[in-house]
């Protein structure tokens, strides 16, 4: 199946379109909420909570003996918040540091986790093959029920979102602030890391535990390269998410053995990549373009800087010297004596130049203006 | 127990030990999650290095796969410095890329290749003795034991040989330098250690399980001690522990061997997390509590000092003037009774000598500032701390 077959398909296979239509979705509320997680330094806590979901999807399946995914995510979502709450604890209460309460969390609940589920394929009950699905999740097995719930779930996130905006914001920049303003930091604090927690907790069944905090940072970081704006960069965020998901599932689609999960990562992180070296402000491209322009400058200061050393020497400042005698000069190109031709500092004759009074003006304030500026 | 029974504790033991002694320096150089990210971006190393060697205990595999280990430190620390995103974020973007890459080179190549995620991420301690070395058809062991010995005793001969060197270099990398130690090359070695072990021990334990060895027991140990030698030898009987009673465990419940250590890692932790003597949470949120009273009685001790008039020293004002609850006024009182620091006549207070002089002495400290100082004034006067 090609891609142009794909999109044909889109709108007349259920399957596909409830795939598409579900990673699309997913794809957005991450970008949203992962803004916040990665502007407030909670990037790998992603990572974490969806490996500290997996006891919750046990235990619930344990205690209901069914595989109703509802449930199944409700477990997920408990579990995860018992695991945020306690990184949190480890982190206030003690002195161990948040790298490591991450790293304690996330393994030892994943650790729980798995020996729950290899306890529950040693019971005698069919139902429970497919569990470990969660693991990398499984894109086609989501349902059109599956779809409306993360609809609603992010209908409530961006209701959320625009109630608190103010809140939301103020907090992610100055917490201290806040506090001061009166607002009740610790539940606007509590608001946001839940949300979190509910759309990892969402997307576990679509891309899996392990890929989950990929889905949740990369679109978030690629849209922060092109704005310095909040909003833009939810905004941005949550097209790119979006866009990771249609084009993941689409190439995932029309290839064989390609699972969803690691495909949608993959484009998500060209996203990235791209958005690293083609941003205009902050990309690595234009960074380094503009660090050679910088320093063709300075270089175009050197020479001019020389020559009104030369030209000092004489009476007449535009008394014509030869070419040959820049040609040791470190700074002098054929290429910077043009620009300054351009800039009517020198007048060249043959193969002589003289500066001209603009130009011996401009070269002796050169300093002065440097001095000046590093006081 | 069988034979097969000792050596898998004896593997799980050995990995442990190898897992336990870096671990304990990345803890304390706070790049916990770099032991995660490395064990989840080895996939697409394990991966390649299967398709050359056909072979999951291949040397040059462990070498190709601790490599892509390395390449993910060098691409997190590349991503950081172009300070486009912070180090989590670099971390949290590098290496589920790269998992990625993994799992769909072994989706695509799922026809020839006797290789799965699972497997990898999760391994089975179970078969391990099944896997055994042949030397000139002499059967001398199973092969992880011989590749996580191998491990350990390269581990163990790097930590005597560079301990000095690790120590300055973890505390004070400055001094580090300045002693002519580079600190980037003992970065890059611990590094180096850290992706080596992970890929000798994820086929035995499976890549989260390793992540829970290295970090678990040195974040349990760094509660109890603070000395760098202790807390190894704490971090390493933590791991062996863990590995035979989660061996047990797991025999008693027919579930993964690698699941059950994790969970007695993480009771263990646990344990410790609320019951350590001067760290854990028990002991801080009391000793919170006593902070907070002998803080009280301190303002109500300079109170006092300050007021000679009856009114303000009347029992029944506290609540008023200073604004405390009932039962708050009423400890801080206690307690300064008990120490002799306060007299009370008709339900007026006043100072004792005893109470005036720490009264004063504290005024002392809080003018030049060296809070810390109290610490030691309160063991001089307290008989009974709040």
């Amino acid at each position: 199946m090609d891609i142009q077959e794909y999109f044909y398909l889109v709108f007349s296979d259920y399957t596909l379109r409830t795939i598409t239509l579900g990673t699309a979705v997913l794809g957005a509320v991450c970008g949203m909420l992962g803004s916040f997680a990665v502007l407030r330094k909670q990037s790998l806590l992603g990572d974490a909570i969806s490996h500290a979901a997996l006891p919750g999807i046990a235990i619930a399946f344990l205690i209901t003996g069914a595989k109703d995914s509802n449930t199944l995510l409700l477990g997920a979502l408990i579990s995860g918040l018992i695991g945020t709450f306690w990184i949190r604890g480890i982190i206030t209460k003690t002195h161990l540091k948040s790298d490591t309460a991450l790293g304690l969390i996330l393994s030892l609940f994943f650790g729980f986790g798995m020996l729950l589920l290899t306890f529950i394929q040693k019971q005698p009950n069919a139902n429970q093959a497919g569990l470990d699905k969660y693991l990398f999740g499984q894109a086609a097995t989501l349902v059109e029920s599956d779809v409306w719930m993360m609809s609603i779930v992010t209908g409530i996130c961006l209701l959320v979102m625009l109630v608190f905006w103010k809140e939301f914001k103020i907090l992610l920049f100055d917490a201290d602030y806040t506090k001061t303003l009166g607002f009740n930091t610790k539940f606007i604090d509590i608001l946001i890391t839940s949300f979190i927690v509910l759309a990892i907790v969402l997307g576990l069944q679509t891309v899996g535990v392990v890929l989950m905090s990929a889905m949740l940072l990369a679109p978030a970081a690629a849209a922060r390269q092109w704005t310095n704006s909040l909003a833009v960069m939810v905004f941005l965020a949550a097209i790119f998410g979006a866009f990771s998901g249609v084009i993941g599932t689409s190439i995932s689609a029309s290839q064989n053995n390609l699972s969803t999960g690691p495909v949608i990562v993959l484009v998500a992180a060209v996203f990235v990549v791209f958005s690293f070296i083609f941003s205009p402000s902050r990309g690595l491209l234009f960074k380094q373009i503009r660090f050679i322009k910088n320093r063709r400058d300075l270089e175009l200061h050197k020479t001019l800087a020389f020559m009104y050393n030369i030209a000092e020497t004489h009476e007449n400042i535009s008394h014509p010297h030869t070419i040959k005698i820049l040609n040791n000069f470190q700074g002098y190109t054929k290429g910077t004596l043009k620009k300054l031709v351009d800039k009517q500092y020198v007048t060249l004759q043959g193969n002589m130049w003289s500066l001209t009074e603009e130009g011996f003006k401009t070269a002796s304030n050169l300093y002065n203006q440097l001095i000046k500026s590093d006081e | 127990m069988s034979s097969a029974q000792i050596e898998i504790q004896l593997i799980a033991s050995l990995v442990a030990i190898a897992c336990a002694i870096p671990g304990t320096f990345l803890v304390l150089r706070k790049m916990a999650m770099i032991s995660d990210a490395i064990s989840h971006s080895i996939l697409p190393g394990i991966v390649i290095g299967f398709f050359i060697t056909h072979d999951l205990n291949s040397p040059i595999l462990i070498l190709l796969a601790a490599l892509t280990g390395i390449i993910t430190v060098i691409l997190v620390e590349y991503i950081q410095k172009t300070g486009l995103v912070k180090e989590d974020t670099a971390i949290g973007l590098v290496f589920p890329a790269l998992f990625s890459i993994g799992v769909i080179l072994i989706a695509k190549n799922a026809n020839d290749v006797h290789l799965d995620v699972d497997a990898v991420l999760l391994g089975e301690l179970a078969f391990a003795p099944f896997d055994r070395l042949m030397i000139s058809g002499v059967d001398v062991g199973p092969k992880s034991l011989w590749i996580i010995g191998s491990i350990l005793l390269i581990t163990v001969s790097l930590l005597f040989a560079f301990f000095k060197e690790l120590k300055v270099s973890t505390f004070d990398k400055g001094l580090a330098a300045s002693l002519g130690f580079s600190p980037a090359i003992i970065h890059y070695g611990l590094m180096s250690v850290s992706s080596i072990t992970t890929v000798g021990a994820f086929d035995a334990v499976g890549a989260i399980l390793v992540v829970a060895l290295m970090i678990a027991p040195a974040a349990t140990a760094y509660l109890l001690t603070t000395d760098l030698k202790k807390m190894l030898g704490l971090a390493i009987g933590f791991g062996m522990f863990s590995a035979i009673a989660g061996y047990w465990v797991a025999h008693w419940l027919d579930a993964s061997i690698a699941g059950s250590i994790t969970t007695v890692l993480g009771l263990l932790f646990f344990l410790v997390y609320l019951f350590a003597p001067s760290k854990g949470v028990i002991a801080v949120l009391y000793k919170e509590k006593q902070q907070r009273i002998e803080v009280s009685l301190l303002t109500f001790l300079l109170h006092l000092k300050n007021h000679n008039e009856e009114v303000e020293r009347h029992v029944n004002h506290l609540n008023e003037h200073i604004n405390w609850q009932k039962v708050r006024s009423k400890t801080v009182l206690e307690l300064a009774l008990k120490n002799n620091m306060i007299i009370i006549n008709d339900s007026i207070v006043s100072l004792t000598e005893k109470g005036d002089e720490f009264t004063s002495l504290a005024i002392d400290y809080i003018i030049t500032n060296e809070d810390s100082q109290i610490e030691g004034m309160k063991d001089d006067f307290f008989l009974f701390r709040g």
